[in-house]
């Protein structure tokens, strides 16, 4: 076996075949990289035919139970409706544990092939075994062993006992693409039942024996703490039972939620508002456009974009901004814990179970061994989803008041107390020269950081800029960054550096092809020659969407191309603007990510992803005043509606390379996409997010 | 304190509340019924949605007083087997959800739309599901699952 497709056998507890498989994890996020010794999910083969899928992957929305099964079960040859799937509480073998960076599919393909190839090899072993015939003699069909001589057939489940006592097998075969069954197909997604009928359990849904229900007051502005408070009259509200401080506020404890939502209103809290009291989106924004005035640490150089710049025949010079955003995701956060003396059961939705069993080991001084962590269904992640405050606050309050209790967000809380995407702040020149080939390219960004330095540089702060999709067409790059520290709590948001740069950077290469006097797509075709996946979305998605061809009266197309998370897509969105009206009409698609395990979900992923990215071109935008967040629920801070959703068509490039990641893939470049569109149909350059109503008349 | 009496996906149902408590945290934490979802508490996202005498209404903006005597329909109660009412077996055909936590609020809105409007347009199903909000962006599969639901309830479209 190699490394990557490490597993052990064994039986389980009650029986069966029980396989550990190693899935690698490489992610920045991922530091603490489990060796390949470490088993990190496992596979269980019941006597009754249920085949047990132990999944490391929170299931989100983006399709991980349904996916990574089809991988198992391709390989494994069993009865689909067997499987069932449970997401485990996190085990020092199981590295670290957490769904993000669109890596599931990516980081365990090769590895459940190769498990499930594993397990159909000794479960024909032991049928070989029973039959007294060569394993040569033997196939495997739904779920099956058949003898090719007799017909006989043995059901896995009566044969997974005897399997379990066979040795690991010395790398399996695994089955040749084209015979796939399962992967390639549209499988109805494993969830869906569940989620159409109510019975669907998310973390806000938990309930424990003697549980209370918390909520908690926290300090408007970020940074604040508890001053002095007073619980009397909110002690007196009906149904709340206690009030009790944490670090991070004042907890109220009831016997529902509204009432304790209600003992919160009646609270009596002074706040300490700390350092960040005068902190405003204003001030942030003139804090990046004076840093911006000066050179920042290089994340990337080129040749000699100074002198290429001076020498270009037209040089043109643009800001980009984008602000902060909220992930908002349609479950508030909410957390139910239960602290014992010797023990602590949490039930979260997380995206990352690891930093929730390490939050909950810091706050309880118990070691890993004793906190269990249940992961319900997640209503939505989006990145937010990866921090571990909520878990953080529901620890704290259950340890404080000694009983079990359920933690929940109002929207407000959710909206106010959101780590947020953050704020960006580029300046972009660029040159050409007399044939309209593009020389130079430059880009200083601005922004907050919030994973770390690297020589002086955030990555996430110039992810898509530094490492543009186009640098192998550019002989002269210069990428600098000035991060800076704003006092605005920010974390990964669906596509993260992306989400902003990709806007920046494909509005400004169609500010380029237009100072070549080239056509947007054909501008880019000659930047991407050397790029042969990106140049293939290209013109797949020019050519389904009609570029060039004529459109309805008053209808203009944009392009905006992307390549994040190991995928290539490309968009073109067609839009009208009428009285200062935007409309998008369409949006059609073209996306490359490998190999697809199932294209339904990727089409689900690839309108997910468009959606999410439309409601900040549109209207959506967190700012701050006097340290605080203004906005506070969907009337001021409103998603896409569905009168508002274009149609989305979906063109997926068949492909045999390894899968890239879908979760992530379409949100940077909708945003360029509809502004480059705009331009057409106004003339008026979209250098600005959210689209402001003086940016359409 | 009260009690409040109402009907309950066809069951009387008594609680004995806060009466200014809305509906919505009466069903989720008084009764345990979690099919009804929080997502924003001021009737601006329809996760909460569910039907009084019929009418798609918001549960977290409706004081369970004033349902006392009417009739509550909840996701729980739309099908005995929670898959088999045509809004379900349009959304199962579509395969919908996607995190599923709006899915709730979503189908109560369309078998709202359904019940009155036996074969809707784009247009009539963006309308009657404008206040429904998805993050995760599952409208286009949702017009589908609303065409599907009305031709099931027409008795067309197979035994799915």
């Amino acid at each position: 076996m190699n490394r990557r497709g490490f597993f052990k056998v064994g039986a389980g507890a009650a029986g069966g075949l029980l396989i550990g498989i190693y899935l690698p994890e490489k992610s920045r996020l991922a530091a603490d990289i489990a060796s390949p010794s470490k088993l990190n999910t496992y596979v269980h083969i019941g006597s009754d035919d249920t085949i047990t899928f132990t999944i490391v992957k929170s299931e989100m929305g983006q399709g991980t139970l349904t996916s990574l099964s089809q991988i198992l079960a391709e390989e494994l040859d069993c009865e689909w409706k067997n499987i069932k799937t449970e997401i485990p509480s996190p085990e020092p073998q199981f590295g670290m544990m957490g769904a993000f960076g669109s890596l599931s599919v990516r980081t365990t393909y090769n590895t459940l092939r190769q498990a499930g190839a594993g397990a159909r090899a000794m479960l024909i072993q032991a049928a070989a075994q029973k039959w007294g015939v060569d394993a040569s003699q033997c196939r495997t069909e739904k779920g099956a062993v058949v003898n090719t001589a007799t017909n006989a057939s043995l059901r896995y489940g009566s044969l997974a006992d005897a399997a379990a006592k066979l040795p690991a097998p010395k790398g399996a075969a695994l089955k040749d693409p084209k015979s796939f069954k399962l992967i390639g197909t549209s499988v109805k997604r494993i969830d869906t039942p569940d989620k159409i009928s109510g019975r669907a359990k998310f973390g806000i849904d938990t309930r424990i024996d003697g549980m209370l229900y918390a909520v908690l007051a926290r300090c408007p502005v970020f940074g604040g703490k508890v001053a002095a408070f007073d619980a009397t009259k909110a002690k007196a509200v009906p149904g709340v039972k206690q009030v009790v401080q944490i670090s991070n506020g004042v907890a109220v404890l009831a016997d529902n939620t509204w009432n304790a939502m209600e003992g919160r209103k009646a609270l009596q809290i002074q706040w300490d508002e700390g350092p960040n009291a005068t902190q405003t989106s204003a001030k942030i924004r003139q804090t990046f456009m004076d840093l911006t005035a000066k050179p920042g640490a290089v994340a990337r150089k080129v040749g000699d974009a100074d002198q290429a710049l001076a020498e270009a025949a037209k040089k043109i010079e643009a800001v980009y901004e984008a602000p902060f955003l909220s992930h908002s995701p349609m479950e508030p956060m909410n957390c139910t814990a239960q602290v014992r003396a010797d023990s602590c059961e949490v039930w979260a939705p997380t995206q990352i179970q690891t930093a929730a069993q390490q939050t909950a080991m810091a706050i309880t001084k118990l070691p890993a061994g004793k906190i269990i962590i249940h992961t319900t269904f997640l209503g939505g992640g989006f990145g937010r989803r990866g921090g571990a405050d909520f878990v953080a606050e529901a620890v704290e309050i259950s340890k404080a008041a000694g009983v079990p209790v359920k933690l929940t967000w109002s929207r407000e809380d959710d909206m106010q107390h959101d780590l947020y995407r953050p704020a960006s702040y580029a300046k972009f020149a660029g040159g050409v020269d007399a044939n309209g080939n593009l020389t130079a390219f430059t880009c200083r960004v601005a922004s907050q950081p919030f994973a770390g330095l690297n020589n002086g540089v955030d990555r996430n702060a110039v992810d898509g800029i530094a490492n543009l999709g186009y640098g192998s067409g550019i002989p002269n790059i210069l990428v600098d960054n000035h991060p800076t520290e704003t006092g605005i709590p920010c974390t990964y948001w669906r596509s993260v550096g992306y989400s902003h740069n990709t806007f920046f950077t494909e509005s400004f290469i169609d500010e380029l092809a237009n100072a070549a006097g080239k056509d947007p797509v054909e501008f880019r075709r000659t930047l991407l020659a050397k790029n042969p996946r990106m140049l293939g979305v290209l013109n797949l998605a020019a050519e389904k969407a009609g570029w060039g061809k004529p459109l309805p009266t008053g209808h203009y197309h944009g392009i905006g191309l992307t390549d994040n998370i190991g995928s290539f897509n490309a968009q073109v969105a067609e839009v009208s603007v009428t009285n200062g009206k935007l409309k998008v009409h369409k949006v059609t698609c073209a996306i490359d990510c490998g190999v697809v395990v199932n294209p339904a979900i990727v089409e689900q992923q690839v309108q997910s992803g468009i959606v999410f990215g439309l409601g900040p071109v549109l209207r959506q935008a967190i700012t701050i005043e006097r340290g605080r967040v203004m906005q506070a629920n969907f009337n001021n801070y409103d998603p896409l509606r569905i009168d508002e959703m274009p149609v989305v068509e979906v063109h997926i490039v068949p492909s045999m390379a390894n899968p890239g990641g879908i979760g992530e893939a379409t949100t940077p470049n909708i945003s360029p996409a509809i502004a480059n569109a705009v331009f057409k149909a106004t003339g008026k350059r979209i250098r600005h997010l959210p689209i402001r109503q003086q940016d359409l008349v | 304190m009260a009690a409040i009496k109402f009907t309950l996906n066809d069951k009387s149902q008594t609680v004995d509340v806060v009466p200014q408590t809305p509906l919505l945290w009466v069903l989720r934490d008084t009764l345990g019924m979690t099919g009804t979802k929080f997502g924003c508490g001021m009737q601006l996202c329809g996760a909460c949605t569910v039907h009084i005498d019929g009418q798609p209404r918001r549960s977290c903006g409706t004081p369970v007083s004033s349902v006392a005597g009417k009739n509550v329909r909840t996701i729980e109660g739309l099908s005995v087997d929670g898959v088999s009412h045509p809004v379900q077996r349009g959304w199962l055909e579509a395969d919908v959800p996607q995190c599923g936590y709006c899915q709730s609020g979503q189908i109560m809105t369309a078998a709202a739309l359904i019940a009155k409007s036996t074969n809707p347009t784009d247009a009539d199903i963006d309308e009657a599901m404008r206040g429904n909000l998805c993050r995760c962006g599952t409208y286009q599969s949702i017009r589908r699952a609303v065409h599907l639901a009305a031709q099931y309830k027409a008795g067309k479209g197979g035994a799915a």
